[in-house]
């Protein structure tokens, strides 16, 4: 009917809307590579005349300890949380009891609430338990408000898995943590890759929780970027390579591993 | 298999075989029950507490529970500094909204052609989901730079060098409007995801029913309107429901590209500049829990109605 050559139109718009999507990528690259010679804003669309790191390495100077604190943050967060939603993942689907479709849906609504509803008394109870300030008030807040996801993920996928391979397992003997252990757990790897990304990213990119749990010792660095875009001392041109920087791990994770990370976009808003 | 039966006779002779019916249950709920338990105080304890702080007069750094009924509630109602903030949150909404469903469905409609390319256009509409919305605060806040004539950058530079002259605008700090301004960054961030998820509605519909129409003489476009449009309801309406509650809780965006301006003032900033620098517990909490409710009164249903079409599968 229609052949690859009466469709080329279609490149038009889609080029446009590349652009579109792109702008804000190249003013921060464009920027960064920029001397602080050449930076003003009057220029910011001219290409750098020469490639130079200064903005760079200033933005490195400023946001080092907090990038390292970020990874200090989200990759416990991203673990534990995932282990909790696999296990709870894998009794939601495959172990019946009763409550269990009540369990659910309250687990899920988790998801969406505004943490604004509950602020408060996190605050209070992390303080309460001496763990505002530090890390692990956030990692701990980070772990249960990623439960809903990540069980919502492996519930999703045990539930394909036929019936008779835990059936059989369970004749064999093996106990309700054998077949999780020795049947499920390996061949849920995917699901494995789709919840920690998912965590991460949405740990990485938090800014809520940091702001309220943690001190300037400890801040991850959403949070130091948003003081030093805030600030009168740090140039825009500096702002823009510390926002890349800050981009960084998530855009890599995401360049890389695009296909899971997509699974666990739409699990989030039910459609899987 | 191999290795659950070869662990078989060890397991047999170590543990006597429990009543299976009750371990079917009990076992399973003892690997349940920290995450209940956590998400049981965490969600629904901490929101009981926050609805317990919003019906006191806790102000100032002591706690003070000594019950005022729902005070906080009225005088939120009569706020001047509230009232901008439902207005900006409805405009926002508007603008984020149908935004991302026009791109969305826009971009699904072109990449469902079949080109050769789609894949890396797919990728590159939809890595800004990938990024923190500070960072894309912080770099929309230079790109909206509000400044006209000899300091003008940004967009409006941008705008002045290729001719467009009439785009030049102030951007966020547009009087009334600005709102409207913050929402494109969020535009920009979230309608690949509109798109993804318009895509797999596309993919869904069977080839066979666009085939039918167009043996019975519809042309492309006809196709799309009275074929696949409507097929795709259910998709925006869940788009609708998941884009919404994201713009009933938008935050850190705001506070990224302009800092805490009553002018683009917010429920959920309000709620925390009120809380953790006016020390205003009562009223934030209130706040929070006014957020809550909007933000319910869209999901529940979404979820309710999520839940039983997956169980009659």
């Amino acid at each position: 009917m229609t052949d690859r050559n009466s469709r080329a139109w279609v490149y038009i718009p889609l080029s446009m809307m590349a652009l579109f999507y792109l702008v804000p990528m190249f003013v921060m690259l464009n920027t960064g590579f920029k001397s602080f010679d050449e930076v003003s804003l009057r220029t910011m669309w001219d290409l750098p005349s020469s490639i130079s790191f200064d903005n760079f390495v200033a933005a490195w100077d400023a946001l080092a300890p907090n990038l390292w604190n970020s990874v200090r943050i989200v990759v416990p967060a991203a673990t534990i949380s995932s282990a909790l939603g696999s296990l709870n993942g894998y009794v939601l689907a495959r172990w019946r009891f009763r409550g269990a479709n009540i369990v659910f849906p309250l687990l899920l609504f988790g998801m969406f609430i505004p943490y604004q509803a509950i602020l408060i008394p996190l605050v209070d109870f992390m303080k309460n338990v001496g763990l505002v300030g530090g890390m692990w008030g956030l990692v701990i807040a980070h772990v249960v408000y990623g439960i809903p996801i990540t069980t919502l993920i492996f519930r999703n996928y045990f539930a394909t898995i036929p019936a008779s391979l835990v059936e059989v397992a369970r004749i064999d003997g093996a106990g309700i943590w054998q077949t999780y252990w020795r049947v499920m757990l390996p061949l849920a790897i995917p699901s494995f890759v789709v919840a920690l990304i998912w965590q991460f990213t949405s740990a990485w990119n938090d800014f809520l929780f940091a702001v309220v749990l943690t001190d300037n010792t400890a801040w991850p660095v959403t949070v130091a970027l948003n003081n030093l875009a805030g600030s009168q001392i740090i140039e825009w041109n500096v702002q823009m390579a510390a926002s890349f920087m800050a981009a960084i791990p998530t855009l890599l994770v995401y360049i890389f591993l695009g296909r899971y990370f997509l699974r666990g976009m739409m699990a989030g808003s039910l459609k899987e | 298999m191999q290795a659950t039966g070869t662990e078989r006779g060890t397991r047999l002779s170590r543990k006597p075989r429990l009543n299976p019916v009750r371990m079917k249950g009990g076992a399973g709920l003892l690997l349940l029950l920290p995450s209940i338990l956590a998400v049981l105080v965490f969600v629904y304890g901490f929101i009981g507490w926050t609805a317990r702080v919003s019906v006191s007069k806790w102000k100032g750094l002591l706690p003070d529970y000594t019950f005022v009924g729902l005070d906080n509630y009225k005088n939120l109602a009569a706020d001047p500094r509230f009232a901008i903030d439902v207005r900006n949150t409805a405009i926002f909404t508007v603008v984020f909204v149908l935004g991302c469903l026009f791109i969305g469905l826009g971009l699904a409609m072109l990449l469902d052609k079949g080109i050769r390319a789609e894949g890396f256009y797919r990728s590159l509409f939809l890595f800004p989901m990938a990024i923190s919305f500070i960072v894309t605060g912080v770099v929309w806040r230079w790109l909206m730079n509000p400044a006209v004539g000899d300091r003008a950058s940004g967009l409006n530079l941008l705008f002045e060098n290729v001719g467009l002259d009439a785009l030049v605008n102030r951007w966020h700090t547009t009087p009334t409007w600005g709102i409207a301004a913050v929402a494109l960054p969020a535009v920009w961030q979230m309608s690949g995801y509109t798109m993804a998820i318009y895509l797999a509605g596309l993919r869904a519909v069977p080839e066979g029913l666009r085939e039918a129409a167009r043996v019975d003489g519809a042309d492309e476009w006809q196709v799309y309107r009275r074929v696949v449009l409507p097929l795709l309801r259910p998709v925006t309406l869940s788009a609708l429901i998941i884009l919404g509650h994201i713009s009933l809780k938008v935050f850190d965006l705001i506070i990224a590209l302009a800092g805490k301006q009553v002018a683009l003032d917010v429920p959920s900033i309000y709620m925390w500049t009120t809380t953790f620098d006016g020390y205003f517990f009562g009223r934030g909490a209130s706040i929070g829990i006014v957020l809550l409710v909007s933000v319910a009164v869209l999901v529940i249903p979404y979820l309710w109605y999520t839940l039983r079409n997956e169980a009659e599968q």
